[in-house]
């Protein structure tokens, strides 16, 4: 039972790998790259990885496909088409993936994995609080302090750039001076020296 | 609680009528089939009682009566209405990608369908103890925002586009803030499995043991999630009065129902989520005073599945409540409440239960 269910997801995440990197219109590609994901998940689930497999849905399908959904939302129309790839680059491209599967499977196959012989761990809250934040045996607080400096980076960089420079905001403030003049009066104040004048 | 309520009973009985009858395999295949069947029974029914109960809160608000022509109290109203949605043409626009088109409308039904899988309603009413089932549900539903934006890009007409961009960058905030506050309520029960959340809350409910960040998360809770459900006052991306119907306009016929039931089902979910963290889900009102046993015994005795639906249903009037009461907001206010207001409101609320937490300062 549980052979088929590999062989069916492992089929969904080979053949939409596929059509990720054919297709020519972005939009689907991005489609195609979601089932990926997902279908990666489904493999954790399968050999009872819930966490992980949760993660995999949060960031990948949840977080990373929705975002480059956005991007493309505000970037492409839907007639776009990308351009046909030439004969050299596709059998270029090809030949390096090959290369590199082949790399990584003949890596796999020859590698002698063996249980680590650690207990199994139930992922509770507090377990996974103490391995994160743990400094001694099995502790993961320096990856995740490294990572959250560099989350924390990155998001100050994302704010300087989407900030517009200070000479532009005192220009605009300008524009909305002008426009809108703060004394409130000054509508008032010139309708009735007209209705003054009007008067006269 | 009385074993009498406990549904394991029935199904415990069926599997072992099944084990009898057949392999293993063949067991565990006929189980997910009747699930599967049962699931989708109960989410157009829960579909159909809910746009009902829409219709008469919103009419009650309104100083009106509601539907009351088909049926007795117009009760026949959605039944009729879901029938005319079935026999109309499936239209697809000319200009529209139809491979994503038509995808779009299963995208966001799948989310609910796998929430809904992992919530328990009743003792033993529960398709599947997940032990990080809390997670689960956040990560699933933060899936469900991709069918709107696919939706409103596909059809390839200006108003679902622009309804699909705001849907996305309101969802994509607020998903923030709901989860922010299950995991203030997470620091309480210190479990991910939704059936554990709710075995920790038989001497009482978290509302009322957690003191005021409870209270704090449970209103931040019910407004951020009010808003990644995309209802009133925060559906804009379906403004009708200036987006025509925002990333559905394209869509007629049972394609429509599908992301008209989508918004009703996500929202039992969400109530469910609140339920369970918040009220106990199934568990009876307990006083936690020695005095009180009395009382607690008498709880008891109402089934765990009445005080569970009960409790959901008095979440959804409430989330009803707010949509006919609040006026639409705009796009610059909502990502304002959002990333000024409740972020930072949700933070602080976390530090202070996880300070109450520490000092033992609960019931």
């Amino acid at each position: 039972m549980e052979q088929y269910v590999f062989y069916i997801l492992a089929a969904i995440i080979l053949v939409f790998s596929f059509l990720t990197v054919t297709s020519r219109m972005i939009l689907r590609a991005a489609v195609y790259l979601l089932f990926v994901l997902i279908a990666t998940s489904g493999i954790y689930f399968m050999l009872n990885y819930n966490f992980l497999a949760a993660v995999q849905l949060t960031v990948y399908a949840g977080g990373i496909a929705v975002l480059i959904v956005f991007s493309v939302l505000l970037t492409s129309q839907l007639n776009e088409k990308m351009e046909q790839v030439s004969l050299t680059k596709a059998l270029a491209g090809g030949l390096i993936a090959f290369a590199g599967a082949l790399l990584t499977i003949l890596t796999i196959v020859q590698y002698n994995f063996r249980p680590n012989g650690l207990p199994e761990l139930e992922p509770s809250p507090r377990e996974i609080g103490h391995a994160m934040l743990n400094y001694g045996d099995n502790g993961y607080v320096l990856p995740f302090e490294v990572i959250s400096v560099l989350l924390l980076a990155a998001m100050v960089g994302a704010i300087i750039i989407a900030k517009r420079p200070a000479k532009l905001l005192n220009e605009d403030r300008t524009i909305i001076d002008t426009s809108y003049p703060s004394d409130k009066n000054a509508y008032t104040s010139r309708t009735k020296a007209e209705i003054d004048s009007l008067l006269k | 609680m009385n074993a009498i309520y406990d549904f394991s009973i029935l199904t415990g009985g069926i599997h072992e009528w099944l084990s009898g009858l057949m392999s293993p395999t063949a067991v565990m295949i006929t189980e997910m089939v009747i699930i599967g069947t049962l699931l989708i029974v109960f989410v157009a029914l829960m579909g159909l009682v809910l746009v009902l109960a829409e219709r008469k809160v919103a009419a009650f608000f309104q100083l009106r009566l509601g539907p009351n022509r088909v049926g007795p109290w117009g009760s026949l109203q959605t039944l009729a209405d879901f029938l005319k949605l079935l026999t109309k043409e499936l239209i697809t626009t000319k200009s529209a990608d139809k491979f994503l088109y038509n995808l779009a409308p299963f995208i966001v039904m799948l989310t609910p369908f796998l929430a809904l899988g992992v919530i328990p309603f009743a003792p033993g009413l529960q398709i599947m103890d997940m032990n990080i089932g809390v997670f689960f549900i956040t990560a699933v539903s933060s899936m469900g925002v991709l069918g709107i934006l696919i939706g409103g890009w596909a059809s390839n007409n200006k108003y679902s586009l622009i309804g699909g961009m705001r849907s996305a960058a309101m969802v994509v905030s607020y998903e923030l803030s709901v989860t922010l506050a299950i995991m203030t309520m997470v620091i309480m029960t210190e479990s991910l499995s939704l059936s554990e959340i709710v075995a920790s809350q038989s001497d009482g409910w978290w509302i009322i043991k957690g003191h005021i960040p409870a209270l704090i998360a449970f209103l931040l809770y019910l407004t951020a999630s009010t808003a990644e459900t995309n209802r009133g006052p925060f559906d804009l991306a379906e403004a009708e009065s200036e987006l025509t119907a925002g990333f559905h306009t394209e869509y007629g016929g049972i394609k429509f129902a599908f992301f008209f039931l989508s918004e009703f089902v996500n929202m039992l979910v969400v109530a469910s989520i609140a339920t369970i963290l918040f009220f106990g889900g199934w568990m009876p009102f307990h006083l936690p005073f020695e005095w009180a046993v009395g009382f607690n015994h008498i709880m008891d005795f109402i089934p765990g599945i009445v005080w569970g639906f009960g409790k959901v249903t008095f979440v959804i009037f409430l989330m009803m409540w707010f949509r006919w009461t609040f006026p639409r907001l705009r796009i610059d206010q909502i990502l304002n409440l959002e990333w000024k207001y409740l972020l930072p409101m949700n933070l602080v609320n976390f530090l202070l239960m996880a300070l109450i937490a520490l000092s033992g300062f609960y019931l």
